[in-house]
């Protein structure tokens, strides 16, 4: 150390402080200590901050399933209109739903996708989730007289950079889509996140899922497939990947590993 | 100390703008500002970003080793990023989903490094805190004529507040869809830039290279 100041310093601390900046000993001091408090604001803002942001996120997934529904207002009791959605746990191997294996308004599907008793591997996986959840939370909505009106599904998939997490509410014959609509993804601004932009969410109402003979037609093209208008969405201009990967969510989910089983039992007017 | 404080706090507003006339930190002015809204929250936490970063860097600044001075800049001003954005995230969702992945790019705004490096290594914590708000002020009111303009003229409101009726909406206006897109603050910054170089000459930048006037024979 090239100390050469005429007062030497008097203490630990002091001397310390006094020292050279470019020593070793004071790198790796001043390396380690600004980490560690930088650290130590960062996590706990994060803990203390995070019961208000699962409240956000929560209200946030409520009014995403009313919207996509075609319920919500502006400045409405968020809390109170989501009351008129049934939730239910769906097995989704048989179509059948199994409230009393779990509370559907406290069963996390998302989380459930990681664990390996209430999940599976996915050989066949379009939509590049890795895993999927043997059970997910969907929502019905009855009208007045107590008839099925709507069913509120959640899917989810990879686009080009992130998951997409969303809703897909179909009408009541479980093969005409209402709307789709994602709430979480981190795909580009101005391009992918285009999958937000109403004139684009708008395009998949009234469209069909199925053909007459029952085969899967919908589908996210840059042109019009065989199949007809009725099961094509156009495809979002400069965002070829995220596009795709909507594409395959939706086939991966309304297909026989998704909910197909549970549609064909809608379709059957079982609910 | 060669300014005053009140120099220092008005310099970056017009004379020294760290966007008109520096050019820095422009990617997040081109996303964030199509709302008024979103400019003046991004530009609120540019301003706190570049102002306690720069305090905390000054407070440091004798004892910052050379070798790693960078890293431990970056440390600082990634942590007040964080927190910024986690703040946001728990007391203005709508707004943090708005700007998404760019309030996490403040990290990467030159302008909070630029005070980092130039200023606050060199002078007193209050002086650099000053110095930051400055800068961060004259980010902010540049994202503020660019959202004023996109907003209006793009979507006919301010605020979310219907001023131009639109065509959509059984209005008049028909409203300018480019201004909602990104490239159309390049223009916007642009013609600000322009504007700011006629009103102060200083500003402008010589000439590198000169054309050469060759006789014809």
């Amino acid at each position: 150390m090239s100390d050469t100041q005429p007062h030497e310093p008097k203490g630990a601390i002091a001397r310390f402080l006094a020292a050279s900046p470019d020593s070793v000993g004071k790198t790796i001091f001043i390396a380690v200590a600004v980490c560690l408090v930088a650290s130590m604001v960062v996590s706990s803002a994060a803990v203390s901050l995070r019961p208000v942001q699962e409240a956000n996120r929560l209200k946030d997934k409520q009014v995403n399933v009313l919207q996509v529904a075609g319920v919500y207002e502006p400045g409405i009791d968020v809390s109170e209109a989501f009351a008129a959605f049934e939730p239910h746990v769906l097995e989704l191997a048989t179509g059948e739903f199994v409230d009393d294996k779990f509370d559907p308004a406290t069963f996390d599907d998302l989380a459930a996708a990681s664990d390996p008793e209430l999940s599976m591997a996915l050989e066949n996986d379009p939509a590049g989730i890795g895993r999927k959840s043997k059970y997910r939370v969907v929502y019905l909505l009855r009208d007045e007289s107590g008839d099925l009106n709507k069913v509120i599904l959640p899917l989810h998939g990879y686009g080009l950079w992130s998951t997409l997490y969303g809703f897909i509410a179909l009408e009541n014959n479980g093969n005409d889509i209402f709307g789709l609509q994602f709430y979480q993804h981190g795909e580009t601004p101005g391009l992918g996140a285009e999958v937000d932009n109403p004139r684009w969410k708008a395009l998949w109402n009234g469209k069909k899922l199925r053909d007459d003979e029952g085969d899967l037609q919908i589908s996210v093209a840059k042109s019009q497939p065989a199949a007809g208008p009725e099961y094509y969405v156009d495809a979002l201009a400069g965002a070829t990947l995220t596009s795709v990967g909507v594409d395959n969510l939706v086939k991966f989910w309304m297909g026989d590993e998704g909910y197909g089983p549970f549609l064909a039992k809608l379709q059957a007017g079982e609910f | 100390m060669s300014q005053t404080k009140k120099e220092m706090l008005v310099d970056p507003l017009v004379d020294n703008n760290p966007i008109t006339l520096q050019v820095l930190g422009i990617c997040s002015a081109l996303a964030v500002t199509s709302s008024l809204q979103v400019s003046i929250v991004m530009a609120l936490a540019v301003i706190f970003v570049t102002s306690f970063s720069s305090f905390f860097i000054s407070c440091l600044r004798n004892q910052i080793p050379g070798s790693i001075r960078i890293i431990v800049q970056m440390v600082i001003i990634a942590s007040l990023v964080i927190l910024v954005d986690q703040i946001l995230k728990a007391y203005a969702f709508e707004i943090s989903k708005t700007l998404s992945v760019f309030v996490g790019l403040i990290i990467t705004n030159c302008i909070v490094m630029g005070r980092a490096e130039a200023f606050a290594m060199k002078n007193p914590p209050v002086a650099s805190f000053i110095d930051g708000a400055g800068n961060g002020m004259g980010y902010g009111l540049i994202l503020l004529l660019v959202g004023f303009i996109r907003e209006l003229f793009g979507a006919g409101s301010l605020f979310g507040v219907t001023i131009l009726e639109t065509v959509n909406n059984g209005g008049w206006y028909v409203p300018n869809g480019m201004l909602l897109l990104p490239p159309s603050a390049f223009f916007i910054i642009g013609l600000i830039i322009w504007a700011f170089r006629t009103w102060k000459p200083k500003q402008v930048e010589e000439r590198e290279y000169k054309i050469q006037q060759v006789e014809a024979h």
